[in-house]
């Protein structure tokens, strides 16, 4: 075992009144690859940003090398070599990849003049160091997250990091760009450096970490090598109990053939995806997988409107039904989360309430005013369901911990009264307590009010759990079909890799 | 290709063709004493511009620049008669220091306050100009009273013709002045730290303090630099139609601000260049002077530029969504 790089001890912060930490500890040690595990609203990011200097401590010590740091302020925390990419990034998107590379060192040589043929040598080094592909003069707003993640860690390796910091560098990510980033993670540690990262996959912990640390409610709950944990312990220790979770079964109702909730004919968008067959009835999960470019983001989107498609009917409860913009899609009882739910899907400046009723105003307002008991009656009923740890509706969004945003916006959907409910990743940056919450809810939407679900995911076993059907789609098809009951993960997981 | 899809390029494109047009409807347009006027009146709108162009790319918004360029150049004029002073050097200097010191004002209060820049350009300029009105004076100085250093610098020709009926004509040589300040803006924004700043700050004002870039000194120089050119021009401006107009410039943030989106400047923050401005104020001076030449009302100029404004600003927001996306 290496030594430790930074030591946090008995570590308390509070936000007016929210205790986010308390009695924390955290050893990160040299060169080592560590995975933060926790809650949504544990305090996971709250720890990296006192790690950072961005918010300081109100009691407990931090010890970096073996040496009491007695401040850290976030120009201090670099200086010691800690790096953190931050969710969003903190990148320029109006700016090329080149500058965005180049202007940390430029600002800590304090130079007065842009030297822009230094800037480029200072990028191609940096982009070579890490060893990928990237367009310097490409704009950084142009890239995919993937590209954005990697320009960030680029940056990051700039400047003699001995930590770097991840908070959820996965949740955006499709498969296959999470094995690029461990392989870069893994070449990082070959350096010397030490990673920390926050995930809320289980799998992705135990595959890359040596190192484990959980934590619950703002304390430390367990820490070890990641050879003394497995799903179920870190769950357990995570939230204090085990999760047990059944697959979901659908039998077709005896009698008289229903129609289909969702049925789609012949569906194709140029360029995107062709020839969609899809037929979910009334209660049935369907789950939708495929890699990036399948076509199954276009396709969802066309179902909402968002990218109409050029040829094909879609019938909702066997009425064809137009749907070339929002408006139609909503009007006729489809409901779509989308994959970038933190960016498109929420007003984070707004309160917690105005998010989860800003798509039920009209169903609110049956004259000119706002039914406001029954507006604040269905928020509350939302928070509770959803389990947004919140103790008021009026907290603003932003002040949410990540995960608890994301049920923000799944909780504001699940109140319209939809028929057909498609989810985008329905579960991404959500822990796994409030990930078997999310899915029970889904499943009882299903089950009691018969709503018809098409469950899109990168997440395999969150699909076979929670669907009674899955359907492959590979170069814009419908390749495979599957009956859940009797279909292993690694099957599909196969499957999948053979597409490559 | 990439230079194609540049957005200078294709601003530079439609000029042309509008200028094809005009001259299909004008043919005098393309007569070298319409072309030199045309040039003239690029001068003191696109000196503004210049400074309009730094406070948008960081985001911002200027409303106070006629304002202040006002104050400047009737405090200016208003000194040279009471002190005799008969250079242009110094009431060059002055005038940009009054500039400078009230677009300091507006960087106070965004700076400090986090104000919205709308709101406190709003404010200051409608101060400045009660106060000048208010408290300095109402009357015009024209052009028997007018400094004759002024009138005599603003009057030097870079070529000058004769025409067949006799009367003369030139180019000014102030277009020469603009084109310095236009170069000198070009190369603070491209090859300083505190230009690239200000792109940083428009682009993302929370990443660029996380990077460590001075945001104080940032916003104090654009809306400084802004205030500087603004009081620079008004004055020019006086010597240039020997008149000094209390109550001068007024509406004119309007044409200035339609400008700098013409020239592709996003009213989000972050993008905008100073060639892409000269061209926007190009086109924009060209087309009101053809109003002019076609004899149409002011009152409809009105709505031809409220028109440039929405159009620019829609296509200009268009494309910055798609490149978001
Ligand atoms: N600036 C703030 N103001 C008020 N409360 C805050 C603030 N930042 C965090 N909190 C609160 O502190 C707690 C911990 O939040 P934190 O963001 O650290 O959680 P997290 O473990 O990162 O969760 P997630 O997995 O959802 O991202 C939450 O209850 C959150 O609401
Ligand atoms: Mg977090």
């Amino acid at each position: 075992m290496t030594d430790p790089f930074i030591e946090l001890r008995n570590i308390r912060k509070e936000f007016a009144g929210v205790v986010a930490l308390d009695d924390m500890s955290l050893t990160v040690r040299e060169a080592e690859i560590h995975c933060l595990a926790g809650e949504n609203g544990s305090g996971k990011s709250t720890i990296i940003k006192v790690m950072s200097g961005v918010y300081q401590p109100d009691r407990g010590e931090i010890l970096i090398r073996g040496q009491q740091v007695p401040r850290l302020n976030p120009i201090a925390s670099i200086d010691h070599g800690i790096q953190v990419i931050y969710q969003d990034f903190s990148l320029f998107g109006n700016l090329t990849v080149a500058e965005n590379l180049a202007m940390n060192v430029q600002l800590r040589e304090k130079h007065r003049l842009m030297n822009w043929r230094r800037t480029r040598e200072i990028a191609r080094e940096a982009v070579d160091r890490l060893g990928v592909e990237l367009d310097l003069d490409a704009e950084v707003g142009h890239l995919p997250t993937a590209g954005k993640q990697l320009v960030a860690i680029a940056r990051a390796l700039m400047s003699d990091a001995r930590l770097i910091i991840m908070d959820e560098p996965t949740t955006a990510l499709t498969r296959r760009e999470v094995e690029t980033l461990f392989r870069i993670v893994r070449d990082i540690q070959s350096r010397g450096i030490a990673v920390l990262f926050v995930s809320h996959k289980m799998r992705e912990m135990l595959e890359i970490s040596e190192t484990i640390t959980v934590m619950r409610n703002g304390s430390l709950v367990a820490d070890g090598p990641t050879s003394e944990f497995d799903e179920a312990l870190i769950t357990r220790h995570m939230t204090g109990s085990d999760i047990i979770s059944e697959p979901y079964v659908w039998t077709p109702p005896s009698g008289a053939p229903q129609s289909p909730r969702l049925e789609v004919r012949g569906l194709g968008l140029k360029g995107a995806y062709e020839d969609v067959d899809l037929t979910i009835r009334p209660g049935e999960i369907v789950g939708l997988t495929g890699l990036m470019g399948s076509g199954r983001t276009e396709l969802a989107l066309s179902l909402f409107g968002m990218a109409p498609a050029d040829h094909g009917d879609v019938k909702v409860d066997g009425k064809p039904v137009a749907l070339r913009t929002t408006q139609e899609a909503i009007a006729a009882g489809i409901a779509y989360v989308p994959e970038d739910r933190l960016s498109e899907g929420l007003f984070l400046t707004q309160s917690i309430d105005r998010n989860i009723l800003s798509t039920s105003y009209e169903a609110l307002s049956p004259g000119l005013t706002i039914d406001k008991t029954r507006a604040a009656e269905m928020a509350a009923e939302t928070i509770d369901t959803m389990q947004i740890a919140t103790p008021t509706g009026d907290k603003l969004v932003k002040e949410l911990s990540g995960g608890n945003q994301q049920r923000v916006v799944l909780g504001r959907w699940l109140l319209t009264d939809a028929r057909v409910l498609i989810l985008n990743g329905p579960t991404v940056g959500v822990d796994v307590g409030s990930k078997a919450e999310i899915h029970r809810k889904i499943r009882d939407l299903a089950r009691e009010q018969g709503l018809a679900v098409l469950m899109i995911s990168d997440d395999v076993p969150e699909l076979v759990q929670n669907c009674n059907r899955l359907v492959l789609m590979h170069r814009g098809r419908l390749v495979e079909e599957f009956e859940s009951a009797g279909t292993s993960e690694e099957a599909i997981g196969d499957k999948l890799k053979a597409f490559r | 290709m990439a230079w194609l899809r540049r957005s200078e390029v294709v601003i530079a494109g439609i000029l042309l063709l509008a200028m094809i047009l005009i001259g299909l409807v004008n043919p005098a347009f393309w007569q070298a004493d319409n072309l030199f006027s045309l040039m003239r009146s690029n001068v003191i709108i696109g000196i503004m511009a210049l400074g309009v162009l730094m406070i948008m790319i960081s985001g911002g918004i200027d409303v106070s620049f006629p304002a202040f360029a006002v104050a400047a150049m009737y405090l200016t004029v208003k000194f040279m008669l009471w002190s005799g002073y008969e250079g242009i050097a110094f009431a060059f200097a002055m005038a940009a220091m009054i500039g400078l010191l009230l677009g300091a004002i507006n960087a106070f209060f965004v700076y400090k306050f986090r104000m919205i820049p709308l709101i406190v350009t709003l404010g200051t300029g409608s101060m400045v100009r009660g106060f000048l009105l208010g408290v300095v004076g109402t009357s015009m100085i024209n052009i028997n009273k007018m400094p004759d250093g002024l009138i005599d610098f603003a009057k030097i020709d870079i070529v000058s013709m004769t025409k067949a009926d006799g009367t003369t004509y030139g180019l000014t040589a102030m277009v020469l002045v603009y084109l310095g300040l236009a170069l000198i803006v070009h190369m603070v924004l491209r090859y300083t730290m505190v230009g690239r700043g200000v792109y940083a700050y428009g682009g993302d004002p929370e990443a660029a303090s996380r990077a460590g870039f001075d945001i104080r000194l940032i916003l104090f120089f654009i809306y400084c630099f802004a205030g500087a050119l603004a009081g620079f021009a008004g004055l020019l401006h006086a010597g240039m139609i020997w008149l000094a107009n209390p109550r001068d410039f007024v509406g004119l943030e309007l044409d200035v601000i339609a400008a700098v989106v013409l020239g592709g400047a996003s009213i989000f923050g972050g993008r905008g260049s100073v060639l892409g401005t000269m061209l926007g104020v190009f086109m924009l001076v060209m087309v009101k002077n053809s109003l002019i030449i076609m004899k149409i009302d002011t009152t409809w100029q009105r709505v031809v530029v409220g028109v440039i404004i929405i159009i620019a600003t829609a296509v200009t927001a268009w494309r910055d969504q798609k490149r978001k996306a």
